[in-house]
């Protein structure tokens, strides 16, 4: 899976299930940039037909209605949807 | 797979007839001039790689036939802008997002999961619809709803510009 690695401070497995073409990804892939957390992002549309089964097969235990964005963190929480607060909410202490 | 490039000349041109087109049709296109720029990028992409303008918001198979439904605009519009104020992207938006009376907020997925998608595949084509006195059968567009009665539905929707495989059979 050709997943993209984002620096940043360590706040947790952060993953984002994203699509290159999508603007509510791109705004939460922003987001996390602007927070400066480290995460993973992904553009299932970029792989190809394997690899887009396996990352959706992935993102579905997480959000079974297959959307994007899918914000995974700690493998524990999801949330799906351009959520600003909820967002700033976990990784704002 | 690399993105094809889309040039900035053909994303202005497509944005000034998608917002006339949209205007024209009596509905309303996001005010968010970058925003939705980005939008008409994403279907200008989707259609250079897969042929049509999938929803730039949702992942395409790349298979015409399973993406009817999403094709922009996508049968799930009307029902997100009733509800929400915005279509399942936000390309299309209402008369209360538009004037700022109601806050666009994250849309949940209208269209069944893949897994119950493949399902209702594999159970058309029906073709069953029972027989009416009627002397017409009436076609009803998926999308904007517009009803016509005739022996087949006609190539494009004279309401919403989509192509005759979004019609079903109403009655």
């Amino acid at each position: 899976m050709a997943v993209e690695h984002v620096r940043g401070r360590k706040a947790g497995d952060v993953m984002l299930y994203a699509l290159s073409t999508c603007q509510w990804c791109n705004k939460t892939k922003q987001l996390l940039r602007d927070l400066g957390i480290e995460f993973d992002y992904v553009y299932i549309d970029l792989l190809d037909e394997k690899g887009q089964d396996r990352a959706l097969s992935d993102m579905e235990k997480w959000n079974p209605r297959g959307s994007f964005p899918t914000l995974v963190i700690d493998n524990k929480r999801c949330i799906v949807g351009f959520r600003e607060d909820e967002i700033r909410g976990v990784f704002v202490k | 797979m690399t993105l094809p490039i889309i040039a900035e000349p053909l994303v202005d041109a497509t944005y000034a007839t998608l917002k006339k087109e949209v205007h024209d049709g009596g509905y309303r296109l996001n005010p968010d001039e970058d925003f939705t720029k980005n939008l008409v990028r994403g279907l200008l992409k989707n259609e250079q790689r897969y042929g049509y303008r999938a929803c730039p918001c949702r992942l395409a198979s790349g298979k015409r036939e399973e993406d009817l439904d999403i094709i922009c605009p996508c049968d799930y519009r009307d029902p997100d802008l009733a509800e929400f104020g915005a279509c399942y992207c936000a390309l299309y938006v209402s008369d209360a997002v538009l004037l700022q009376k109601q806050k666009l907020l994250p849309i949940p997925e209208r269209r069944p999961p893949r897994a119950a998608r493949k399902k209702i595949l594999s159970v058309q084509p029906s073709g069953q619809v029972p027989l009416t006195a009627l002397p017409l059968p009436v076609w009803r567009c998926r999308v904007c709803g517009y009803l016509c009665a005739r022996e087949q539905p006609p190539d494009i929707c004279p309401i919403c510009k989509v192509s005759k495989e979004r019609f079903e059979r109403f009655i």
